[in-house]
């Protein structure tokens, strides 16, 4: 559904095949693990048993003996890297961290967390040479709960963390070290006076589970350390600039000495951006001479990648009984894991986003334990936060008899609404992802039967902007080789092809894109931050722009007219008298006039506007089991312009069935020595298509001003309304509020045999 | 480890010697040794199903067979579905349909829907959700997935009505 | 003039004033001023004359992506927050 009347366009909007699709379903596509060099050596890893040990020594001279081992490494090899922030283009990193997190230095921290790799023949004899590692550990008590973790008495995990805040003063080095690593707060208006305006408060506090991204490709890095001291490294990643200069820089050579080449990728959604592996192979392969390969197993990808945080939340929410929210208040506390880094800031910003609140209060802590080190997924932080409020909102709605579509449109943030972190927003589409589903034939429709309940929920994600280049060179034959920066995760060079067909009024089947590795392409920012579309996007119709003005000049050569007398428009060129090539035309004349023309284009400096998605869902309970089964499930989202829109769609459909997996089945399950005891997917349950019916969608399409085609990324907010839309749809159903993620059969069903006691 | 076999299989029609340690998995052989990459590894215990490849007809997830025990078998892995430069009606309704994103899962889902629409040719929703629930994808939803297995049963049951 | 954002843990330098008017068209300028007006303040927000890692500053609704160098409009709100990065 279109909000405004929409430009009439050729290319977007349509549904062609993508790109690199004949590739992909037959096989041919290299992924990270498919890579074979001549001469390349297997690596294996090895990991720590415990979550928290110091290190007192590691011997490696049996596993070096065993014939086929050609190097074996530990952090010793690995340069010391001292108090150093680096900004990595979507987040700074604190470098010693980062290294002690690639092989850990002096203490693991975590079940999992790497100590020593070794590069062999096979990877038959790197698993048993592991094996021969021989590490005496001296164990320290595992510190595991977040709340435990901030108290005074709680084990210490870094002898170098302090809390940190935006603006607070430099701790100093005397002080006593802390796993509180940050701390931050935000305040709107007068919570006070907001909260003696209420009829109404609920106060709830919520427990969020640790999850993985899940993505079904492990972890892997192929690398060469040449004699020239030039490194290449192959992998799938989410960002290979980002790779080279974490690589770089943790092995303190150039980045002009990385070459980063990316593979195609299987899935990311924030976990592929951290690299684990490619240091660790550059140095068994500078040691060996050879190419080393690395891959990471299931159980390692779960227990020592970067999932998303597990957190413990307390927030309360004040209104009118005429259904105006006055004020709110948020505690939120996530566990970073081992180093810090969680999104708890974006949590903060995050979870009275959807709403114009007049008064706000918002405190958010980031801190260490002893799990691997987070990462974001998909809208990091957000998802929590959407679970806390989205279920108090409706909480808020029974109690005041409104509807809880009418309560969010009434309260719904809009342009010109101050979010309680400050900024004002601009044109936004919160209010139409609500009016969409309230308008939907899922929510009108009744719903009938025992055990059956309906919710919905609101969420909100940012969308970053950051940088993006993009070539592209016009063909003789008419058509365009587009090379950009972005790896592909879910079919977006076809996404950005079809920008720059549209500009240049060409069809997207005849521009060919390529995902470019780091010594051919300009620099290029994550694919993450639901970017691409939008920012790739605008480096590729700039590209697009630069090439109508070269075959501008070409064309006022070839009728001896002045430049200015020329004109691109639909896909051709326009002169005095009726003059006309097309594209297609000027494409053939090249070569005479003055050969290639190569089309360059950037985008630095535009930001996105945030996106909303509003989501509706039908749900069964079976009381005996405490299981429930989706029955029905539409998704709204306000995703500006649809480039594509079988792959806007799919990113809904895809979002919203992770949210799904959240809410009701995956969580870390540690025990109390810190061991995860579900490190596989068997136990480690990620929805299947027996557990989810069809995802009905619904596109809202509210441009954003700051793209030429009012994109707005789509990927990440699908995420975040699911957990807490089913949190109230089985309050519909059963009578009880869930405040304990995930939902499992075990926990839904403890709490209806409490109600029924 | 010693005692290196020589396996004899049948992959995509044509007939292969391949010389494997016995603890070499099924998927190992096949994609270090003989560089059939298009069968993907994900989970290395058989949970996620992107490494299935037809064994005599049957699905199998190929990190749960040694090779040894495949001696003798016809194989038939994503590289064998398409017929010489035309892709089969589940490969083109999966493209056409969108019911990918990364990819990864494809050649598992691809393969194992050769398998169901050979059993069931005209399979419900609910009969293809059973038969595909093996099939680990993290990226779609399945939405598009189902709907391409949908497709591709019709297009083959039209062509065969013709 | 610009108006700018005291985060909490700044305003024990700003005597307790949450939103302080400053002159200056860039953010360099800004910040310059304000800590004319209020020493220390810089220290809080820069390193090395760029603004520290894991910053981000939000100028008129947009994140700054030009750093010091960004513009700063006579009427923009300025506000330091976490820097967010997506999945």
């Amino acid at each position: 559904m279109a909000t405004a009347d929409k430009p009439k366009y050729k290319v977007i909007g349509t549904r062609p095949v993508r790109h690199d699709g004949a590739d992909k379903v037959t096989g041919r596509a290299k992924y990270g693990a498919d890579i074979k060099l001549t001469g390349m050596l297997y690596g294996a890893t090895l990991r720590s048993p415990h979550a928290h040990a110091k290190i007192k020594s590691i011997d490696t001279s049996k596993a070096e003996a065993l014939a086929g081992v050609r190097a074996v490494v530990t952090s010793a090899d690995l340069p010391e890297q001292g108090d150093r922030i680096v900004e990595l283009g979507e987040g700074a990193a604190n470098m010693r961290h980062l290294t002690a997190n690639v092989l850990a230095r002096g203490k693991v921290l975590y079940k999992g967390h790497a100590i020593a790799a070794v590069a062999a023949d096979n990877i038959h004899i790197a698993e048993e040479a592991i094996k021969l590692i021989k590490v005496e550990y001296e164990l320290l008590p595992p510190v595991l709960d977040v709340r435990k973790a901030m108290s005074a008495e709680s084990p210490v995990l870094n002898d170098d963390i302090r809390t940190e805040s935006v603006g607070s003063a430099p701790a100093s080095k005397d002080s006593k070290p802390t796993n509180i690593a940050k701390h931050f707060l935000f305040e709107k208006g007068d919570i006070a006076a907001g909260f003696a305006k209420a009829d109404v408060i609920v106060e709830r506090e919520f427990d969020t589970s640790m999850v993985h991204q899940g993505y079904i490709e492990p972890h892997n890095a192929t690398v060469f350390w040449n004699t020239d001291g030039k490194i290449t490294v192959w992998l799938s990643t989410q960002g290979s600039f980002s790779v080279r200069q974490q690589t770089a820089e943790l092995l303190k050579v150039a980045i002009s000495n990385v070459k980063v080449v990316p593979t195609e990728i299987g899935g990311g959604f924030g976990g592929k951006i951290s690299v684990y592996l490619p240091p660790v192979a550059a140095m068994l392969s500078k040691k060996s001479g050879r190419p080393v390969k690395l891959v990471m197993s299931r159980t390692s990808v779960f227990e020592a990648t970067g999932p998303t945080p597990g957190s413990h939340m307390k927030v309360k929410l004040g209104a009118t009984k005429d259904g105006k929210l006055v004020a709110g208040e948020a505690w939120i506390a996530f566990e970073a894991g081992a180093y810090t880094g969680s999104p708890i800031g974006p949590a903060c910003m995050c979870v009275f986003a959807c709403y114009d609140l007049p008064n706000g209060r918002v405190e958010g802590f980031d801190v260490c334990v002893n799990k691997p080190r987070t990462n974001a997924y998909r809208a990091p932080g957000s998802t929590h936060v959407a679970f806390a409020t989205e279920t108090l909102i409706n909480e808020i709605c029974e109690k005041i008899d409104i509807d809880p579509a009418d309560f969010r449109i009434k309260n719904a943030a809009k342009e010109g609404v101050r979010r309680v972190d400050g900024p004002v927003y601009a044109r936004v589409g919160m209010v139409e992802t609500v009016e969409a589903i309230k308008n939907s034939e899922h929510y009108k429709a009744p719903l009938e039967g025992k055990h059956r309940g309906r919710g919905i929920a609101s969420g909100f994600w940012f969308n970053c902007g950051l940088k993006s280049a993009a070539s592209a060179t016009v063909n003789p034959d008419g058509t365009v080789s587009l090379l950009e920066g972005s790896t592909d995760i879910g079919g977006s060079r076809t996404g950005i092809a079809m920008q720059l067909a549209e500009a240049l009024g060409i069809t997207a089947e005849e521009v060919t894109p390529t995902v470019g590795d780091t010594d051919s392409v300009g620099y290029c920012d994550v694919t993450g931050g639901s970017r691409v579309t939008f920012a790739t996007g605008i480096a590729a119709i700039e590209a697009a722009k630069d090439i109508q003005r070269q075959l501008i000049a070409r064309a006022a050569m070839i009728w001896d007219v002045d430049a200015s007398k020329v004109s691109y428009s639909d896909g051709g060129l326009h002169g005095p008298a009726g003059k006309h090539l097309s594209f297609k035309e000027i494409a053939a004349k090249l070569h005479g006039t003055g050969g290639a023309v190569i089309g360059r284009g950037t985008s630095s400096e535009a930001t996105q506007g945030g996106a909303f998605g509003t989501h509706c869902v039908d749900v069964e309970v079976d009381v005996d089991l405490g299981k429930v089964q989706i029955l029905r499930y539409t998704a709204a989202q306000d995703c500006g312009t649809a480039i594509h829109p079988s792959y806007v769609e799919g990113q809904i459909q895809g979002g919203a069935v992770q949210g799904i997996g959240w809410a009701l089945n995956e969580e870390y399950w540690y025990d109390e020595k810190g061991e995860m005891r579900n490190a596989t997917y068997l136990d480690y349950r990620i929805p299947t298509c027996y557990d989810v019916p069809m995802i009905d969608t619904i596109i809202v399409e509210v441009p954003d001003p700051q793209h030429p085609y009012g994109v707005r990324g789509v990927g990440e907010v699908p995420i975040c309304p699911p957990p807490a839309a089913i949190a109230n749809a089985i309050y519909d159903a059963v009578g009880v509020r869930m405040h304990d993620l995930p939902m499992s059969p075990p926990k839904l069903l403890a709490e209806i045999l409490k109600k029924e006691s | 480890m010693s005692g290196k076999r020589v396996v004899t299989l049948t992959i995509n029609g044509d007939q292969t010697e391949v010389l494997c340690e016995p603890r070499q998995t099924l998927l190992e052989v096949l994609r270090n040794n003989l560089d059939f990459t298009g069968t993907k590894e994900g989970c290395s215990n058989g949970n996620c199903g992107a490494c299935t490849v037809l064994m005599d007809g049957r699905p199998v997830v190929s990190c749960l067979v040694l090779a040894v025990e495949a001696e003798g078998a016809e194989l038939r892995t994503i590289e064998g579905v398409a017929c010489g430069s035309h892709l089969d009606e589940v490969q083109s309704a999966f493209l056409e349909g969108a019911a990918l994103q990364c990819g990864i899962c494809t050649p598992g889902f691809i393969v194992q829907t050769e398998a169901l629409l050979a059993e069931n040719p005209n399979p419900s929703e609910d009969d293809i959700r059973f038969y595909l629930a093996g099939n680990l994808c993290r990226c779609t939803g399945y939405d598009k997935i189902v709907r391409a297995v949908q497709a591709a049963a019709e297009k083959r049951q039209v062509a065969r009505s013709v | 003039m610009p108006r700018v954002f005291i985060p909490p843990p700044m305003r024990s330098l700003t005597e307790g004033e949450e939103v302080v008017e400053v002159g200056g068209t860039n953010l360099r300028q800004v910040i310059e001023n304000l800590e004319q007006r209020f020493p220390g303040i810089k220290e809080r927000l820069c390193q090395e004359e760029e603004i520290r890692p894991g910053l981000a500053v939000d100028i008129g609704g947009s994140v700054a992506t030009l750093g010091m160098l960004q513009r700063t409009a006579p009427d923009a709100e300025i506000h330091f927050l976490p820097a967010i990065g997506g999945g």
